[in-house]
């Protein structure tokens, strides 16, 4: 193999498994340090460039980082990345006076935003403090999208996104509650500079089986419902509900349920657990409320009687399946009806855009979705950016996020009459940990504690309304403890070859037995060569330059590495160091400040 | 010595057929200096038991003093182990082994515990042919009260402050030879790829094995000028002939009869193979041994499984020791008791 290139920033930023996973790629480590240190203030504030709402993603984030985070590997659980955030949150002081702020003269520039989702909101956070005259236009009541109107209040209370989105429009952002764009092209005619599109992806998708128009007093469109719900036009459900699909919607739909008077709520499946759409955790919250999940039934007609719902029938699914899991053939081997007063729809969103006119030089492509570039999210038209759902169907909030920092570059970019597409660098900056001998400037012992659980309200107190919040947030033992479960991925081994006697004692020492000094060859090959079994492909091989007493080479799998630190404390040469690598991800401000820097220069 | 312990983390790892993985082998903390190449002679025993799938408790340790005789804590915690006087740890192997023949003895030793203080041990240690896997670490100096030369030192060598060595160096290969060894060989703690089959040769022998270890003092001699270094060994080292063990349950596989291998079999079972690494060489023959150690060119580290010998009686079998250990053995037996003792004495008169 080659000698590995650690100048490239995403060779050390891919280290940081959970940094690396989370697409608004939020520095972990850095902030669980601070948490540990007490400085929640700080620790927020980190949080808060990269993801914009702490609060509320330390609640209800997807959490694509926790699958990643290497501790799940080392044993069993991840670090409770998502509930560290929260903590973060609930124990910061005042924030007002750290977050940015509109300048005094605006840019002169005018920008609409369609939706007050995630999405939308994420780009007035970037754009405003760099003058741009910013307009939210919400079709409902309240600003935040689907974190307002579904995802339930027991999971995300409304004083969280109250605050949260405050801090955004106190930046000068304007914002149109009861506004629906019936029109884009009635909007671009007014002259904006650049229309941001967020719109989500709010059609809940439909189950036409027979029956479903007889029932239709009975049968809710999950989404709708929820918002329903969440705005108060409904408060009460029958006794039985069943709902159909088992994704979070589902499970958001289920537990509402509960609160609203049913008392036996069935999640019906089609398929086995393995294939569950909803995240674990949630599939787990709503079992402890007592929903039944059942397995392997598919719907097949709504039952009615003197015109009213009063069941469905299922056909019951057997199916097979190969090593790898996948199913290979299904079969019917039975029929159900299950009765019930209610059925709940929750098997998928799509997008629309029936108040898009289609000659307006916006491509949409053969599912009637809209053409987005994926780095730059512009449209086939210039100066129309779309992100979060709308662009590329449902996702989460922290992918809305991310479409966000990046429309916000390319708006800027638009507005400044630049290229969109030419953008900042990743950047890497890496500063040595070594404070002294064996100190070092993070906590590098490893504690084999496990994952903390946590506590949520009693079950009796939590369905007598629909807002008390079910989780209760890490208490101060929890957070000191799991907060020493992170192995500070971002604290890097950093290899000088030319300095290394291959004493071996860095092999010696390693607890995971990750480094191996070897003669030189191609990847697959090396792999077999290694201390311990190499066979995460997933996780990189670092590998040296010739070392100067034999012509080997270090090899390095980044796969376990707990970045304790032992290896650089063993050599004699300091040949390892382990250095704190911070990865410069630009947002809009930052191609602003770079303009400037420029423009000062010249 | 590091700041923390070793993390315990073995999920990942191979299991040998007892179920353990390597960290079921180690030890304690070390104290030693960071890159000493003691600590890298440590992880070989350890490698070396997980390998030949021994109970972790079936050693005996038994040192002298100094860097490398602190070294038996850090390997086999479950095992016990003597860290002796200076140069006398023969001694205690010897009784040790007297009276429990049931247990692998491992001696850790230093080229100042054994060339100097504790030479005429050595020499009577081998003399006896005492059962057990003998090792130096030998690193030209006193290690332990900070880098005098020590009776290994090369001729020429130069010490940390500037003091050059005159006289001539004592070989513990070739003293081995003389003394009638029956298991002799050099290794260096930067290659395990050689001193782990090694170690497992010399466990799996019935005898002194002595394996004489090139263990850079990092601290004191891993200079410009030393001979004794990383660099320098690097720089010399010539492996001759690569010994393996290979358990009974193996086959001995083609890899190992190419190229003229000699395969010897091993009094404890299993079989040990020796491959020529370019010379024509026969560690069988004790001639060959000496004339190859005394031809050598220059700085040359000549390294391997130098001479065996598995025909010679051991300690045990010479003075005819029961097999039993005596802490197992009937009471009855090991006391006879008055009667039988003045049958004894009978004898006598
Ligand atoms: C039940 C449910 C639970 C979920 N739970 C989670 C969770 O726990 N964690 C997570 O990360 N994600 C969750 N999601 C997904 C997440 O809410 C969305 O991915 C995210 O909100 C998308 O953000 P967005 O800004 O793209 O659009 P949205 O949040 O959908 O906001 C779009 C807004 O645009 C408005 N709008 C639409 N058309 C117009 C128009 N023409 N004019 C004016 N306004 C308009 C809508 O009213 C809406 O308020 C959940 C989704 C659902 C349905
Ligand atoms: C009887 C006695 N004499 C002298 C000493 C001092 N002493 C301690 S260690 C040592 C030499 C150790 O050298 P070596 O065996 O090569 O071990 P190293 O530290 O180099 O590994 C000496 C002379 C002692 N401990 N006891
Ligand atoms: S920091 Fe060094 S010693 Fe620790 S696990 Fe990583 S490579 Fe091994
Ligand atoms: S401890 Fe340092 S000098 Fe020794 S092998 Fe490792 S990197 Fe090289
Ligand atoms: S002084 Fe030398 S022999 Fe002793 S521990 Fe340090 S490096 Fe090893
Ligand atoms: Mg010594």
């Amino acid at each position: 193999m080659k000698p590995t290139d650690t100048a490239d920033p995403d060779y050390f930023h891919k280290v940081v498994d959970c940094q690396w996973a989370c697409p608004a790629h939020t520095p972990v480590p850095d902030y669980i340090r601070l948490i540990a240190q007490g400085r929640f203030t700080d620790a927020y504030m980190v949080n808060r460039r990269s993801n914009v709402f702490p609060g509320i993603l330390g609640r209800v984030c997807d959490r694509p980082c926790e699958p990643a985070c290497r501790r799940g590997r080392v044993e069993d659980e991840p670090v409770a990345i998502c509930r560290l955030k929260r903590v973060a949150a609930d124990h910061k002081d005042e924030v007002a006076d750290k977050l940015p702020r509109a300048p005094i003269a605006q840019n002169g520039k005018k920008i609409a935003l369609i939706g007050a989702g995630p999405a939308s909101l994420t780009v007035a956070n970037d754009l405003a403090p760099l003058g741009y005259d910013c307009t939210v236009f919400e079709a409902l009541e309240k600003p935040g999208g689907l974190m307002i109107s579904n995802i339930p209040s027991f999971r995300l209370p409304e004083r969280v996104l109250d605050e949260e989105i405050g801090y955004i429009l106190d930046m000068g952002v304007k914002l149109k509650t009861g506004h629906r764009i019936d029109s884009l092209k009635a909007l671009l005619d007014e002259g904006y500079d650049a229309v941001f599109v967020g719109s989500g992806a709010p059609k809940g998708k439909e189950l036409n089986l027979p029956g479903r128009q007889e029932a239709d007093a009975n049968i809710h469109i999950g989404i709708s419902w929820l918002e329903s719900v969440a705005f108060d036009h409904v408060k009460s459900i029958g006794k039985r509900v069943l709902i159909i699909g088992v994704g979070n919607t589902a499970m958001d739909c289920c537990r509402t349920s509960l609160r609203l008077g049913a008392d036996e709520v069935k999640v019906m499946a089609r398929k086995p657990r393995e294939f569950f759409k909803a995240s674990p955790w949630e599939l787990e919250d709503a079992e402890e409320e007592n929903v039944e999940i059942v397995v392997n039934h598919s719907p097949k007609a709504f039952v009615i009687e003197d015109g009213k719902l009063v069941g469905m029938t299922f056909e019951i699914m057997e199916y097979d399946t190969d090593e790898r899991g996948r199913i290979t053939d299904t079969r019917v081997v039975g029929e159900k009806t299950i009765p019930c007063d209610d059925v709940i729809l929750a098997i998928g969103q799509e997008n629309a855009f029936p108040w898009i006119e289609r000659d307006l030089g916006i491509e949409f492509d053969k599912w009637d979705v809209p053409v987005v570039d994926e780095t730059t999210f512009e449209s086939t038209r210039k100066g129309v950016f779309f992100g979060g759902d709308s662009a590329f169907g449902p996702k989460n909030i922290i992918w809305a996020v991310e479409h966000g920092h990046q429309a916000a570059i390319s708006i800027d970019k638009h507005c400044q009459g630049l290229d969109v597409s030419e953008r900042l660098p990743r950047g890497l900056n890496l500063e040595t940990a070594k404070m002294g001998h064996n100190e070092w400037a993070y906590s590098n012992g490893y504690d084999p504690s496990q994952r903390r659980q946590m506590t949520h309200v009693e079950l009796a107190k939590r369905f007598k309304d629909l807002d008390t919040e079910v989780e209760l947030g890490f208490d101060p033992q929890q957070t000191a403890v799991e907060v020493e479960r992170c192995l500070n991925c971002d604290v890097q081994t950093v290899f000088t070859a030319s300095a290394c006697t291959e004493c071996d004692a860095c092999i010696d020492i390693c607890p995971v037995n990750c480094l191996t000094i070897t003669p030189n060859g191609e990847e697959a090959d090396l792999r077999q060569r290694l201390s311990a079994p190499a066979d995460n492909l997933d996780q990189d091989l670092f590998v040296s330059e010739d070392l100067p007493n034999t012509g080997r080479v270090m090899v390095k799998d980044e796969d376990l590495c707990l970045h304790c630190g032992l290896c650089a404390e063993r050599c004699p040469t300091a040949a390892w160091d382990m250095a704190l690598s911070e990865i410069f991800l630009p947002h809009a401000d930052d191609e602003a400040a770079e303009r400037a820097r420029r423009r000062a220069a010249e | 010595m590091t700041s923390i312990v070793k993390p315990r983390i073995d999920k990942h790892l191979r299991r040998n057929q007892l179920g353990l993985t390597v960290r079921d082998y180690e030890g304690v903390m070390s104290t030693l200096c960071a890159g000493c190449g003691h600590d890298s002679v440590t992880a070989a025993f350890v490698q070396a038991f997980h390998e030949m799938n021994l109970e972790p408790h079936r050693a005996a340790k038994v040192s002298g003093i100094g860097c490398s005789s602190k070294t038996t804590a850090y390997f086999l915690g479950q095992s016990s182990g003597i860290n002796s006087v200076h140069g006398r740890m023969p001694s205690v192997a010897t009784g040790a082994a007297a009276v429990n023949p049931d247990l692998y003895y491992i001696g850790v030793s230093g080229d100042g515990d054994s060339l100097s203080i504790g030479i005429g041990q050595f020499a009577h240690a081998i003399r006896r042919n005492l059962n057990m896997l003998y090792c130096i670490e030998n690193n030209g100096v006193y290690g332990l009260t900070k880098g005098q030369f020590s009776a290994s030192a090369d001729i020429g060598t130069k010490a940390k402050y500037g003091e050059v060595n005159e006289q001539p160096p004592i070989d513990p290969v070739l003293l081995a030879l003389s003394l009638g060894a029956t298991f002799v060989a050099r290794g260096f703690s930067g290659d395990k790829k050689q001193l782990v089959p090694l170690m497992k040769a010399a466990l799996a022998h019935k005898g002194f094995a002595l394996i004489d270890i090139v263990s850079p003092c990092v601290t004191f001699n891993d200079h410009k000028g030393s001979t004794k270094s990383y660099a320098h060994t690097y720089e010399y080292y010539h492996p001759v002939i690569h010994a393996d063990f290979v358990p009974e349950e193996a086959e001995i596989t083609a890899e190992y009869q190419d190229g003229g291998a000699i395969t010897v079999p091993m009094h404890h079972g299993g079989n040990v193979t020796l491959r020529k690494l370019g010379r024509d060489y026969d560690p069988r023959d004790r001639d060959q041994a000496f004339h190859l150690l005394r031809t050598r060119e220059g700085s040359e580290v000549l390294t391997g499984l130098l001479y065996i010998d598995e025909t010679k009686p051991d300690m045990g079998d010479m003075n005819r020791l029961p097999d039993e250990p005596l802490n197992v053995m009937d009471y009855s037996k090991l006391c006879p008791g008055s009667a039988k003792l003045a049958e004894v004495m009978k004898g006598y008169s």
